[in-house]
């Protein structure tokens, strides 16, 4: 037996306070973030979603057209429970923006956001947006229980980026972090501080062959920027890390869940099993396992096979058939009943490799609750389509 | 069992087909679209297939006994995996024999090792390039510094299309060593910037090196030599990012080459079935006595399943069909590429290189 990923219960729980939707690119973790986070909603808890690259259509039935980087309520809920739903969508570059200024004295932050070292940085690094997503994670979550006697929401849903692999997700903040440490920017940064009294002077030696052939190829610019960035920056550091490992923290929090996204294809599932193993490794906790996009067929009972020797059967009648006894029929009709079974065939098809690929995940992850959510015919981009999904998730 | 798939009968294609995809009889000198273009990269949103595309296109590209390079960018491994061969190490070598006495090499362009050689063309650097090393100094210029990650990496691509079949031929006839090459770029949301290397280093270099590097490398991305072809599929994402990149592309003055819709379906529908299916037009009564007449019970449950899979698949048909006129909007060359139902092997490579080439991308 399989168990079942019972989401009504966990967005039941009061205990329940993040969810987090990862999974591979392209799967639908936006999708399933708004999904829950409206059935939350609707089952009254007050919840925001935080979300990373809504298509367009959703973001615009989920109201997110200001881009101010904070949440905004979505209209056309049903708050009869007493629910209510934030959304936003994340801005990066204005979340690094924040935290620069939430860590410096008003004119150190100036001069920081003025470096060109770090425009580029906070708007191009991969795995920046990974780390502010997390940042804003933190940051919401110390927003919903700045009231504890009326936290403005008691239920945050996150929607993770969309890297190639799952698991960026859960290293691109250290390896942010361990960046900004790296070697070779403290030594620009401090050379002098880097070690001892008589280590030092072979090793500024190295240093500065070092320095001299990266200034002749990147040219002395760039390497001043750099300096100015980190001795600029140098004082948050401290904070910057603690930070970092605080919402890392929150992530192994028994108030947080992972739910795992993936489509059934080989490489989603690839990644979800990949994700699966380290969450258990780092001990945080997961829901479950969300396969979404299956294919379905809505005549079961027909096989492939089956259908496409009964599409054949037609051929042959069509042609004078190998019965002979072709009885009158209108030419017109038959055909629309072979391209029904033909369709039928392809569509079965589809629907029995889904379905096999997801046995299979099931297979080698024995325990793990898991939901499939079938492909609608359209793409999701309104609350009605999301709370199809919400159902669909909730096994109804 | 397999199902045949193929493209030809989609009845509802806005774009025109295209008399080249008629069987081109031996001999005849193909008229491809991209003739003059030396360098290829291959975009789309993540997933859609640009790998796939990038190595179906190498293979067409080098029939008739010509070389083709095919490489990545990102150190996935995306090339031999597709190819089903060892891991790409940091030389070139032969993936492929295509037909006729054609060659695909494979190369997995490395940072680090652009940058050393770099350094070692430029600067003898012997006994440096540890130090280097040690100080962590390539670690940061490779992966920290903005943008110079992206100079190395099409600075190696670069050196691959200007690069001789014999070094030492000079001017302008000497035989490149590549005919063409096919880069397997990174997704739309950072190919442009990716491709953009100039403006990257801008603020960064002002001088030095790398910035006239970054001036070499524009220039030759710029010129009617390369061409930037979209992968999409009829989704909307997709096709949004796909019109995205081609205004971005447009706007950085990058040559915009042709969109390749990937994974279509087969389309066994005709347009009027289709049209019935969608408005309950269909007789249930008509296809019940189809059904029993090949033996076939035909239930009230099955008709019913039938004729709701028909609805659906009319309604996902009719929003590929928007998706569609919004890709022929864009004017630009289209190729189309079936969904292969086994996946894609070998095989099913050489299977997509056929359908390019009959297409005449390449
Ligand atoms: N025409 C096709 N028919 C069937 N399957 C296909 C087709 N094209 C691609 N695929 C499959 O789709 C998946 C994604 O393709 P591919 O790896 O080429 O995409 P990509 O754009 O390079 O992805 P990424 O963004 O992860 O690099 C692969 O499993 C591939 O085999
Ligand atoms: N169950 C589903 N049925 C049909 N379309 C879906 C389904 N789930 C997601 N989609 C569509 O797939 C696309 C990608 O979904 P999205 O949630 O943005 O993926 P991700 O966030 O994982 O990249 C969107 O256009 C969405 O509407
Ligand atoms: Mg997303
Ligand atoms: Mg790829």
């Amino acid at each position: 037996m399989v168990p079942v990923l019972d989401v009504d219960a966990l967005i039941g729980d009061p205990q329940t306070r993040i969810i987090v939707c990862c999974g591979a690119g392209g799967v639908g973790k936006t999708t399933t973030a708004a999904a829950l986070g409206l059935r939350a909603a609707e089952s009254g808890r007050r919840v925001v979603v935080l979300t990373i690259d809504p298509a367009r259509r959703l973001a615009q039935s989920l109201g997110l057209t200001t881009l101010d980087n904070t949440p905004r309520p979505v209209k056309g809920i049903d708050d009869t429970l007493g629910g209510s739903l934030d959304a936003m969508m994340l801005d990066m570059k204005r979340t690094f923006d924040d935290v620069v200024e939430a860590h410096a004295t008003a004119e150190k932050a100036e001069q920081i956001l003025a470096n060109p070292f770090y425009q580029a940085v906070s708007s191009s690094f991969a795995g920046t947006q990974e780390y502010m997503a997390m940042e804003k994670l933190g940051q919401l979550r110390l927003e919903a229980d700045r009231d504890p006697d009326n936290p403005r929401w008691d239920l945050i849903v996150v929607d993770t980026p969309p890297s190639r692999s799952a698991l960026d997700f859960l290293d691109a903040p250290k390896r942010l972090g361990s960046f900004l440490d790296g070697r070779f920017i403290r030594l620009l940064a401090a050379p002098a501080k880097a070690g001892g009294r008589a280590y030092l002077k072979v090793f500024s030696a190295g240093v500065n062959v070092a320095t001299k052939t990266l200034t002749k190829v990147l040219g002395g610019q760039m390497l001043s920027d750099v300096q100015t960035f980190v001795a600029a920056l140098d004082t948050m550091f401290g904070g910057f890390r603690k930070r970092a490992d605080h919402t890392y923290a929150l992530l192994s929090d028994r108030m947080t869940t992972f739910i795992v996204v993936a489509a059934p294809e080989r490489d989603a599932l690839r990644e979800a099993s990949y994700f699966v193993d380290r969450l258990d490794e780092e001990q945080m906790p997961l829901a479950g396992l969300v396969v979404n996009r299956m294919y379905r067929v809505s005549a079961p009972g027909l096989s492939a096979a089956r259908a496409l020797g009964a599409a054949e059967a037609l051929d042959d009648e069509d042609s004078g058939g190998p019965s002979g006894d072709a009885s009158p029929k209108d030419p017109g009709r038959t055909p629309i009943t072979q391209g029904l079974l033909r369709m039928h065939a392809i569509q079965a098809e589809i629907a029995a490799r889904h379905e096999s690929l997801a046995k299979r995940f099931v297979a080698g992850h024995p325990g793990i609750p898991m939901v499939e959510v079938p492909a609608a015919s359209g793409d999701i981009h309104d609350l009605v389509g999301l709370r199809l999904v919400g159902n669909a998730l909730a096994g109804s | 069992m397999t199902i045949a798939t193929g493209t030809d009968s989609c009845p509802w294609a806005p774009w025109p087909p295209r008399l080249l995809g008629m069987a081109p009889d031996a001999g005849a000198i193909r008229d491809i679209d991209w003739d003059g273009v030396r360098l290829h990269i291959v975009t789309g949103k993540g997933g859609t297939g640009k790998t796939t595309v990038a190595a179906a296109l190498a293979l067409a590209l080098a029939a008739d006994g010509r070389r083709v390079l095919l490489a990545e960018v990102e150190g996935r491994q995306g090339i031999s995996q597709t190819f089903d061969v060892t891991p790409l190490g940091l030389t070139e070598v032969r993936i492929a024999h295509a037909a006729n006495g054609g060659e695909v090499f494979g190369l997995s362009v490395d940072a680090k090792a652009a940058l050393l050689e770099y350094l070692q063309m430029y600067y003898k650097l012997g006994r440096a390039g540890g130090l280097l090393e040690k100080f962590g100094a390539i670690d940061f210029a490779t992966t920290i510094a903005p943008g110079v990650r992206d100079v190395l990496l099409t600075g190696k691509v670069y050196e691959a299309v200007r690069r001789r079949r014999d070094h030492r031929a000079k001017g302008p006839g000497a035989a490149p060593a590549y005919d063409a090459v096919v880069v397997d770029a990174p997704p739309t949301g950072r190919v442009v910037r990716f491709l953009n290397v100039n403006h990257e280093v801008a603020d960064l270099a002002k001088v030095g090196p790398i910035r006239s590097q970054a001036d070499s490398i524009t220039a030759m991305l710029k010129s009617p030599q390369t061409a930037v072809h979209l992968v999409t599929l009829l989704e909307e994402m997709p096709v949004q990012e796909t019109v995205d990149t081609i205004a971005e592309l447009r706007a950085t003055g990058m040559p915009i080459g042709g969109v390749v819709v990937n994974q279509m379906r087969e389309e066994i529908l005709t347009l009027d079935v289709l049209e019935a299916a969608a408005h309950g037009g269909i007789s249930r009564e008509d296809v019940a006595a189809d059904l029993t007449r090949v033996h076939v019970r035909a239930t009230n449950a099955l008709v019913n399943g039938l004729l709701t899979e028909a609805r659906d698949h009319a309604e996902r048909v009719a929003l590929e069909r928007d998706e569609a006129t919004v890709v022929a909007a864009l004017g630009r060359p289209t190729y189309r590429l079936p969904s292969l139902s086994e996946g894609v092997d070998a095989n099913g490579i050489r299977e997509l290189a056929e359908t390019l080439k009959a297409q005449g991308m390449a």
